[in-house]
């Protein structure tokens, strides 16, 4: 689960981690009011939308009064930002983060990630701020400080302070920048973080070490312990059919293609895209109805599919295990009598009672094609778009 | 013979008199697996299916003499049910429940680093459909009777994928010695490489299918082993070919961060390592038909 800038920053800076002061803002007056009470004269108006690279799509803003605060506001409230991230359909900005500007002497980067490969925290930082880190891996990889961290232990001061020499941090500095790292690990051990990243993390020159971005990702699976992070959810930023699908606990991609799926268990759903490419088509989602296939969540998964516009074909494709064919073919029988689908339905069982399965479905009065094997369902469902 | 569990292997079911415990308890049973009790913290003294039920894991292992054990307990408390199997001295331990957070997977494999390679429990999963000797024992949630007993080792992530791959085997009957599912998450107990060492060690093992994914770098590590400690042949299908960047499709690990991480790449590189690949999941069986065939 993804969270906002401000909402990571409000985290990191519990954890002892400095941020420019700021508020949220919901509309340019809001806006304009929380110039006034932060002060000075120089602010930041920022777009909060769960995508990096806002300041090229023209999601930051930097203003010199208060009333060019709430024209920023006004520039950005209630529209789609576009980022090289968000996909062109882009995202809804529906609040600013207006922030004290700060005067910038250094940029650096600082992102946390699982290493799967040694199973632990790696730290990467960089003396090359404010630039993605797939950029500074290809202008300047020399720059990369990589540092694994032992999970069972946590983060040793010496580790972090070689992370700050090696960002080359004056030494009179030093002391502070390694709490700053620390923080940081901290904050993503003790909430079940998938990923930290500060960029840029900024050395002003007031000589304050300070998170100007910060973007925080966690683990779904631990939510259930972690409440506050959890509450922190902004569905707005998320596919509307992918929130409805999660909500019913079906696991939904959206994707460009016309070719809707259906099918039990992720491995077979990816299995099942890769044929209908190679037969020359594309899928329009991944869709994991989970290895049972009950009734309940595939006339769940049709309604999905029926909300999908792109959709001109739909596969299904289950292997039934212990949850038999028969029942599976009597839980679609039973969706396609509650749901209308306008288009060509492929239907592929393989498993226990695949010949029991076909029969129910034969004997039903559902329009669909049969197909037998993986290769054969992709191949009948190209060929039904051009019908 | 199989790898991991036989015909002899005494298994305990861990959060046994629950509903998903109980039903898949008895399905084990039905396929001739080794059953001989299990725990549920508070019921101990019960019986449960006619078998007696513990409090402790420790408990009954002395009193069964069990090695193995599958555990049903839901995600937030998995890690402390797999931590008290390995301390009680089992050996095999196969997670089904999917959920469980990657901070506690990382938990438990530190956990285990306090014993000897010879002590040391294998955890297969989580987020898998089990281990299956076809014949012997089942360890698992898997319909047994689509595998056929035979000479194939298998390892995958999927459960529903792993099946489609040995009804296709079947189809041509060709029988698999022991499937592992080792499961969808990022972080799992046991990777492919630790599974194809079991399998090159196994006498009636004559290839492996390996069915992985995009994400991570568990396909290549395997590859790599592959290729330099391996005799026999090893297939593999890659799963994943139209996902995009950075989405988490389905399985928890399956998701692209880094470069050799999508099934292009990873197909690319097992190549590299002389791995024979399945060309799409349709023709799994047959792929390894024919490197059976160029093997005699």
């Amino acid at each position: 689960m993804d969270i906002h800038e401000y909402q990571a920053k409000k985290i990191l800076s519990g954890f002892g981690v400095t941020i420019p002061r700021g508020g949220i803002a919901y509309s340019p007056e809001n806006a304009e009011n929380k110039a006034r009470e932060l002060g000075g004269s120089k602010w930041v108006v920022k777009a909060q939308v769960h995508s990096g690279a806002r300041g090229k799509a023209g999601g930051i803003i930097i203003c010199n009064s208060s009333l060019e605060v709430a024209q920023a506001a006004d520039k950005l409230l209630g529209k789609k930002l576009v980022t090289n991230q968000t996909g062109p359909e882009g995202k809804i900005t529906n609040r600013v983060y207006i922030e004290e500007a700060t005067d910038i002497k250094k940029e650096l980067y600082l992102g946390l990630v699982f290493d799967r490969s040694s199973e632990s925290i790696m730290v990467v930082a960089s003396t090359e701020g404010g630039m993605s880190v797939e950029e500074i891996s290809k202008k300047k990889p020399e720059t990369i400080i990589r540092s694994k961290i032992e999970v069972a232990v946590g983060m040793q001061k010496f580790q972090a302070r070689e992370i700050a020499f090696g960002l080359k941090i004056e030494p009179n500095l030093i002391a502070r920048a390694a709490d700053t790292i620390i923080g940081c690990y901290r904050a993503f051990s003790e909430l079940d973080a998938t990923m930290v990243e500060v960029n840029p993390l900024v050395i002003s020159n007031q000589d304050q070490i300070l998170a100007l971005d910060c973007k925080m990702s966690f683990d779904n699976n631990a939510l259930f312990r972690r409440n506050q992070v959890s509450e922190l959810r902004d569905k707005s930023q998320e596919n509307p059919n992918e929130v409805y699908a999660s909500d019913r606990g079906l696991n939904y991609v959206s994707l460009d293609g016309n070719i809707g799926n259906i099918i039990n268990g992720a491995g077979l759903a990816m299995a099942s895209m890769d044929m209908i490419k190679l037969a020359g088509g594309e899928p329009a989602n991944f869709l994991d109805v989970g290895g049972g296939a009950t009734p309940e969540k595939i006339v769940k998964a049709f309604k999905l599919i029926s909300m999908d516009e792109k959709v001109k074909v739909i596969l299904v494709n289950i292997f039934a295990g212990i949850n038999r064919c028969d029942w599976v073919a009597e839980g679609i029988v039973q969706a396609l009598e509650k749901i209308e689908i306008k288009v060509p339905i492929v239907i592929r069982l393989a498993g226990t009672n695949v010949e029991k399965g076909n029969k129910i479905l034969k004997e039903s009065k559902i329009k669909y094609i049969e197909a037998n094997t993986l290769e054969d369902a992709a191949n009948k469902a190209v060929k039904a778009l051009g019908n | 013979m199989s790898v991991l569990i036989d015909k002899k292997t005494k298994i305990i079911v861990q959060g046994f008199t629950g509903k998903m415990g109980s039903f898949h308890a008895e399905e084990m049973i039905k396929y001739g697996s080794n059953i001989v009790g299990g725990v549920t913290p508070g019921k101990g003294g019960m019986k449960h299916l006619n078998l007696p039920v513990f409090n402790t894991v420790k408990e009954a292992v002395n009193n069964t003499g069990a090695s193995a054990s599958i555990l049903f307990v839901p995600p937030a408390f998995a890690a402390d049910s797999a931590m008290e199997a390995a301390d009680a001295g089992i050996k095999t331990c196969v997670a089904i429940v999917d959920g469980i957070p990657s901070h506690d997977m990382i938990k438990i494999k530190r956990y285990m680093r306090r014993y000897s390679r010879t002590e040391k429990m294998t955890l297969v999963g989580p987020n898998c459909a089990g281990v299956i000797s076809p014949g012997k024992a089942m360890l698992g949630i898997m319909p047994g009777h689509i595998y056929k007993e035979g000479k194939i080792g298998i390892i995958g992530r999927s459960g529903t994928l792993g099946y489609e791959a040995a009804q296709q085997l079947k189809n041509l009957n060709i029988g698999v010695s022991t499937s592992v599912g080792i499961g969808g998450d990022p972080i799992n107990g046991s990777s492919f490489k630790d599974i194809l060492e079991k399998f090159e060690q196994d006498d009636e093992t004559e290839a492996i299918l390996m069915i992985g994914e995009i994400g991570g770098p568990q396909e290549v590590a395997a590859g790599k082993f592959a290729k330099e400690n391996m005799k026999k042949p090893v297939i593999a299908y890659i799963a994943g070919l139209t996902a995009p960047k950075g989405r988490v499709m389905g399985h928890a690990g399956a998701i692209v961060s880094a470069y050799g991480e999508s099934a292009v790449e990873k197909v690319e590189l097992l190549k590299e390592c002389g791995v024979i690949i399945s060309k799409n999941p349709s023709v799994m069986g047959e792929t390894v038909k024919s490197a059976l065939n160029s093997k005699t």
